[in-house]
């Protein structure tokens, strides 16, 4: 098996996917002569040609909205917003038009579209290319929100995106495009959206993430281990539709929780995980949830990006906190 | 240097508002067609004086309706082949209709059915777009494809001149002029978006004019005369269906009613206005007076036309309402494909509630 980062793992998929059922196609900003700006499609157009792969005009909601007319008339598009900060442009072609073509014609149509986006900090961006957007998404029925934290689970839940006959918000963490590399099998494989993975079994706590602050999750609770802390890591993958029974079980299991996401925290998608939890399992908590997320102001600039996102210090202080009752 | 005010603008013009025109060109249509398409229009007017009277009786909900717009809607759909795509806004009943939707189905929709916004299969028409603008993009991307795919049908997007102002219409002739596609972007300039005259709109002269800066054709034709509007569909349609791409059409035309039934326009226009519209240039009336003409059409006529159209509105309505299903818990049905278990809990609870009688 190869050893693969996740932006290979991206590429491959969609590759895979575009050899399997010619009505793939992919469009977006730059993504056929330059491959991408992360090279995410890179070698599409010189395999697929240039009636499957479309350098768009610089236009987000023309990027959404007609692969949306692509997509009820038969195709598969996967269509890339170039950094998700950029999405606001094509909220309403998302949110009140993909999100909703099923619904607003009773299942007449069907709308199965892909949008993949990078997004994420850490990586010293300029304003608005780090920004985590998720939530917008996850009010907004009709759409499902995928966030995968590695190699493998891009890969898989790509082609399951792809395949999925609702449109599908792909999200990419940035940072971890390159940052490490994993066995990825060659041939396609689907993971089922909507089920999340445990990273590592614990019985003290339960430390829910996902996408690009799970790695950073992953290592710390490996540490803690050796402090006498056994943590229960859920990377939930996929937050619409949500892995509720997971989640649950492992409430059940520590009795403590903490929330760990780069998005700002009043409305994060961490509030609507706390809030499930308190309905349906209040009494198995023996502590306050714990939320470690960005702060609520727009993304910072990047000498302070380190101290703004959920950092090391901030996620061993909570698990403290959480230890303490 | 370029100025609008040294390029010339010719709207495309068949029959004048006292029925009149050139011989020539007028005996090009059919006594069959012409008739179809009277029959049309006034078949719509009736619908819309129905519905808007619905409106007022508590029958049906708020109801945008499209009387003064019929030559627009109905001369551009006749153009059009049965399987071709067309791309409606709120306003567009009479191109449903025309386009083979039945007027059963609008009930659904204007009576807030769950189902009123299903086309049926095998029709080619896309929801009732609400936001402005919205379904540009659509159409382009459905053209696109039908282009990909090597088809042959048209992809015709219907919008107002308050659409024009939107970014989704910029990006949409943008895309469509780029690729190339069989796209007709149909805008029915009624003068008013609800309240805001097309001047306060645009600085343009037209919106005909805009198709050139993207290097599309485009044509300016008076919408109140459907002949004009059909001849100049049909050569659009032709051209798209032959790989020339896409286009843009003004149709000059005018609301003679309110934006919709919660709206009074005695507040930004005057009745002056509106009459003249009305009197001396309702797109019904010249091409009753051609019909006449050519001896096709006589008052009596007229009169079982319009007597059978009303027992069509009545028996639709009827079969609308006698069998009207839909409840909250349908709603759940069309949100994924398969429903998550959180939606699955949701449905399942106003299911309790709807075997309590607690929900409709």
């Amino acid at each position: 098996m190869a050893e693969i980062t996740m932006i290979q793992a991206i590429n491959e998929a969609m590759r895979q996917e575009m050899e399997r059922d010619e009505r793939v196609i992919v469009l977006g900003e730059d993504v056929g002569t330059n491959g991408g700006v992360f090279r995410a499609t890179d070698g599409l157009l010189e395999q697929f040609g240039d009636q499957r792969v479309f350098d768009t005009p610089l236009a987000e909601s023309g990027i959404i909205g007609t692969s949306i007319g692509l997509a009820v008339n038969g195709f598969r598009p996967i269509a890339e917003i170039q950094f998700l900060g950029f999405v606001y442009q094509a909220m309403d072609q998302l949110a009140a038009q993909a999100a909703r073509i099923r619904f607003r014609s009773a299942g007449r149509f069907t709308c199965p579209i892909v949008v993949r986006s990078p997004y994420g900090g850490g990586v010293r961006t300029p304003e608005l290319h780090s920004d985590a957007l998720e939530a917008l998404f996850t009010h907004s029925p009709g759409l499902k929100v995928v966030m995968p934290s590695n190699a493998y689970d891009a890969k898989g839940l790509l082609i399951a995106a792809i395949r999925d006959e609702d449109p599908v918000l792909f999200l990419e963490p940035m940072k971890l495009y390159r940052a490490f590399r994993m066995e990825v099998p060659e041939e396609p494989y689907e993971i089922p959206l909507g089920k999340a993975r445990i990273v590592k079994e614990g019985e003290d706590v339960t430390i829910i993430s996902w996408g690009a602050t799970v790695p950073l999750v992953a290592k710390l609770a490996a540490d803690m281990k050796a402090q006498g802390v056994d943590a229960e890591v859920i990377d939930l993958r996929c937050l619409q539709p949500l892995d509720i029974d997971t989640i649950m079980q492992s409430v059940e299991k520590t009795g403590r929780v903490m929330i760990v996401h780069e998005a700002v925290k009043t409305n994060g998608f961490g509030a609507e995980i706390a809030a499930l939890i308190s309905e349906r399992a209040l009494f198995s908590l023996s502590a306050p949830i714990v939320r470690v997320t960005g702060y609520d102001t727009p993304y910072p600039v990047p000498s302070v990006e380190d101290d703004w996102l959920p950092n090391a210090a901030r996620i061993v202080e909570g698990v403290q906190t959480l230890m303490r009752y | 240097m370029f100025d609008q005010n040294e390029l010339r603008f010719e709207m495309v013009q068949l029959l004048d508002e006292n029925g009149n025109g050139d011989e020539q060109e007028l005996a090009s249509f059919s006594d069959e067609f012409l008739v179809t398409l009277y029959r049309w229009m006034r078949k719509v007017r009736v619908i819309d004086e129905r519905l808007l009277k619905m409106q007022r009786q508590g029958r049906i909900g708020t109801y945008a309706p499209f009387s003064g717009q019929e030559a627009a809607q109905i001369g551009s759909v006749l153009a059009l082949r049965k399987d071709d795509w067309i791309f409606p806004s709120y306003r567009e009943i009479a191109a449903c209709l025309a386009h083979g939707l039945p007027l059963a189905q609008i009930f659904q929709y204007v009576r807030g059915r769950v189902m009123g916004r299903k086309m049926p299969e095998d029709l080619n028409i896309f929801p009732t777009q609400i936001i402005i603008g919205a379904q540009t993009l659509h159409a382009t991307g459905c053209a696109w494809a039908t282009k990909l795919k090597g088809e042959t049908q048209v992809s015709v997007c219907y919008f107002g001149d308050g659409a024009t102002s939107e970014g989704d219409f910029h990006e949409a002739l943008n895309f469509a002029s780029v690729y190339q596609v069989p796209v007709i972007f149909f805008c029915q300039n009624n003068h008013y978006a609800i309240s805001v005259p097309v001047h306060k709109q645009t600085a343009s002269r037209t919106i005909a004019q805009k198709a050139l800066a993207y290097g599309m054709k485009g044509v300016l034709v008076d919408g109140n005369d459907a002949l004009a509007v059909y001849k100049t569909m049909k050569q659009a349609v032709e051209a798209a269906r032959n790989g020339e791409g896409p286009m843009l059409i003004e149709a000059l035309t005018y609301r003679l009613g309110p934006h919709t039934t919660a709206d009074d326009p005695t507040k930004y226009r005057n009745a002056e206005e509106v009459e003249q519209w009305k009197r001396k240039k309702d797109p019904l009336h010249r091409l009753r007076v051609l019909l006449e003409k050519r001896g096709l059409w006589t008052e009596e006529q007229e009169e079982a036309w319009v007597a059978q159209v009303n027992e069509e509105v009545t028996e639709a309505y009827e079969e609308a309402t006698a069998n009207e299903t839909g409840s909250i818990v349908d709603v759940f049905d069309y949100v994924y494909g398969k429903p998550s278990k959180l939606l699955q809990e949701q449905q399942q609870e106003v299911a309790r509630r709807k075997q309590r009688k607690e929900v409709r």
